[in-house]
């Protein structure tokens, strides 16, 4: 077996997200305003700029394409969709020059400082939105490897995660799994690895053994053994043999992600993709997964490719760390390395602080501005 | 698509028994669903087939109409669990989000449809047999112009037919995520109107009779029963037995296809995913 598990070369994902833009919208004729009532600003999608308004009959705001906004509304538009494509907007801006709009409604400026209302029909102009997820990232990991990826919510490690999992084409560059094209030969890159997500994807309704004898048998891993490798995986993690064979939506999430963890084991991947495994679980099923996973490449020599949010377990884990923001590798090295980089007259500096350091960001911040994207 | 060894097709077909037993536990955990739906199939087949004993409404009722009437039910309750099982396979792993793992693993997307179309056939057949034996059990039905072992031929043929057109329904969930089950249900009540489940085509108004034609269902419809009401032999219905074999062995092919590419096309736009 080759002594270079994994090669990025150049690797570079974007993702073109349809986003219905702020419209323009023209008064209807009985415009008419009132006193302010202050707006305590609805799902607003923050969106610098105001629009005009102007009529059109193909507005689309139904109730039921609403995505919860991400927006941090300073009280400036309350939108209510009136369930046939018309908008009643109860808006009272006083806020700063930025109006904000709420799935394609505008306020405008002129309006500043007090309610107008009134009926106005809005187009939705879909737009795609272009998000260079994972921007000409290049590294390669050694046999044995245990390689850590870092970064703030929506930097791209789950987009990288996939690229090399096969479950994203690339737009560009190379990704080698011990050799083989993540493209070209899907198929042998498919044996040889496997995934553990932040959400545990399953049958929720199915127990943790019959989800795993699905995943056994897709691998065609013999059933019996796989059966029993399970419940020998299951324990080792803490997880109680009785709850194997209840409904996974019955448990909590640290079990189904203890659960996740050993549907990749299962397989006995060469290359184990694991993505923030340890997020949701308790600091003691933390320690379990983490021990665990230093079990497996000793014993295995498994090569590990780690995401995580837990600068600690990075740390403790990782030969070496990457440090991934907006799409780009920014930093790469052992985490002693990272850390002596840093440190200035021999104050002790955490993992912490070369994050903080290179990405700019607090991690509270980070965490609360949500990168993530579901449809 | 490259010569496969013996072994490897040996374990192909092993893999996509996960599907099978999959969707049998899933059953089992849905059983109460399970039960309902089988309620109201066999409630719905009865009401159809006494529609046929019903002597007002012109034409008499009798033994005749029944069998014609309940081969209509029987055959779409059968063809339309094929087609719905194997076009929202693809959408219920999206929306558990196993879709990723299912696809991530190394097994031929052939053998993961086929998977599909066996559990399907098999569920199926075993809810088709549940309901005929409901309706015999209350109506008396005429037999002895039936040629059962024809009518069976029909019913592989058109299987193969409309797994081909399963399959096509399949991918659109990977194009528009939340549109393509919507579609495929649309396409479901078209192929439902206009293939003469219940009533001869030409019934239709002049318009829609040329659509007709396009459906298997048509050609499955008109064989089955020629062979269960007229005793007509394989070789009578074989210009029908052809078409439907004609229309599997191109939709097939054409749905694998056609599932690859959007495949590709959600690998490239990321439509796999649905959280995290
Ligand atoms: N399937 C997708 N379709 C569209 N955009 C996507 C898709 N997947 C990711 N993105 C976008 O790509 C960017 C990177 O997302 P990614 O999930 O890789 O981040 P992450 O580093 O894993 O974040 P987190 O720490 O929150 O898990 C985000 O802006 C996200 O919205
Ligand atoms: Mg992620």
């Amino acid at each position: 077996m080759q002594e270079i598990a994994l090669e990025c070369i150049g690797a570079r994902k974007v993702f073109y997200i349809r986003k219905e833009t702020r419209p323009k919208v023209k008064p209807s004729s009985e415009w008419y305003t009132s006193p302010g009532e202050g707006g305590t600003g609805g799902q607003d999608i923050a969106q610098p700029g105001a629009g005009t308004v102007e009529p059109d009959a193909h507005a689309g705001a139904g109730e039921g394409e609403r995505e919860p906004g991400t927006g941090v509304g300073n009280g400036c538009a309350g939108v209510r969709c009136d369930g046939n494509g018309g908008l009643d907007i109860h808006s009272a801006c006083n806020g700063g020059p930025d109006s904000h709009a709420s799935r394609g409604t505008g306020t405008n400026g002129r309006h500043r400082g007090r309610l107008a209302v009134s009926r106005v029909v809005a187009t939705l102009f879909p737009k795609s939105v272009k998000v260079e997820a994972v921007s000409g990232v290049t590294f390669s990991v050694k046999r044995g490897e245990i390689f850590g990826i870092l970064g703030p919510n929506g930097s791209g490690k789950s987009t990288l995660i996939r690229l090399i999992s096969t479950l994203l084409l690339p737009d560009e560059g190379e990704i080698r799994v011990f050799g083989h094209d993540v493209v070209r030969e899907r198929f042998a890159v498919r044996r040889l690895i496997n995934r553990v997500s932040v959400e545990a994807a399953f049958f929720k309704k199915l127990s943790a053994m019959e989800n795993l004898s699905y995943a056994a048998r897709l691998y065609d891993v013999d059933i019996r053994w796989a059966r029993e490798r399970a419940i020998d995986i299951l324990k080792r993690l803490g997880f109680s043999e009785s709850k194997a064979y209840e409904p996974l939506e019955d448990l909590s999430r640290g079990m189904q992600q203890k659960v996740a963890v050993a549907r990749a084991l299962l397989t006995s991947p060469v290359l184990l993709l694991l993505d923030e495994p340890t997020t949701g679980l308790d600091p003691v099923s933390k320690r379990e997964v983490q021990d665990f996973v230093l079990e497996v490449r000793g014993s295995h020599d498994t090569t590990v490719i780690l995401t995580t949010h837990d600068m600690q377990e990075a740390d403790r884990l990782c030969d070496r760390v990457a440090i991934i923001d907006q799409g780009r590798f920014v930093a790469l090295d052992t985490p002693a390395r990272l850390k002596a980089g840093l440190a200035k007259n021999g104050e002790t500096v955490t993992l912490e602080d070369v994050f903080f350091t290179l990405t700019g960001k607090a991690l509270e911040e980070s965490r609360l501005d949500e990168g993530d994207y579901s449809d | 698509m490259r010569g496969i060894t013996v072994i490897e097709l040996v374990r192909e077909v092993r893999r996509s028994y996960a599907l099978v037993e999959r969707n049998f536990n899933l059953i089992k955990r849905y059983i109460g669903w399970e039960i309902v739906f089988l309620v109201y199939t066999v409630v719905n087949t009865l009401t159809i087939a006494f529609i046929g004993v019903n002597p007002a409404g012109g034409g008499g009722g009798g033994g005749d109409r029944v069998l014609y009437l309940v081969v209509g039910a029987l055959l779409w309750g059968f063809l339309s669990v094929l087609f719905h099982e194997v076009a929202e396979s693809v959408q219920w792993e999206r929306w558990e989000g196993t879709i990723e793992y299912s696809f991530m693993a190394p097994m031929k997307r052939l053998s993961y449809l086929g998977g599909v179309c066996l559990y399907a056939a098999t569920y199926g057949a075993v809810r088709t047999v549940v309901v005929m034996l409901a309706v015999v059990s209350l109506f008396k039905l005429d037999l002895g112009s039936a040629n059962l072992g024809a009518a069976f031929v029909v019913l592989l043929l058109s299987s193969l037919s409309f797994i081909g057109v399963g399959l096509m329904a399949a991918v659109l969930p990977l194009l528009a995520p939340e549109k393509g089950s919507q579609a495929a249900h649309i396409l479901e009540a078209a192929i439902l109107l206009v293939s003469g489940v219940y009533y001869e085509v030409d019934v239709l108004p002049a318009w829609l009779q040329p659509l007709s034609r396009l459906s298997p269902a048509t050609y499955t419809l008109r064989a089955a029963r020629a062979a269960l009401l007229r005793n007509a032999s394989v070789r009578d219905i074989g210009s029908d037995l052809a078409l439907l074999l004609a229309i599997g062995v191109v939709l097939i092919p054409l749905g694998l296809k056609v599932f690859n590419w959007g495949e590709l096309h959600a690998m490239r736009t990321g439509k796999l995913k649905r959280s995290g």
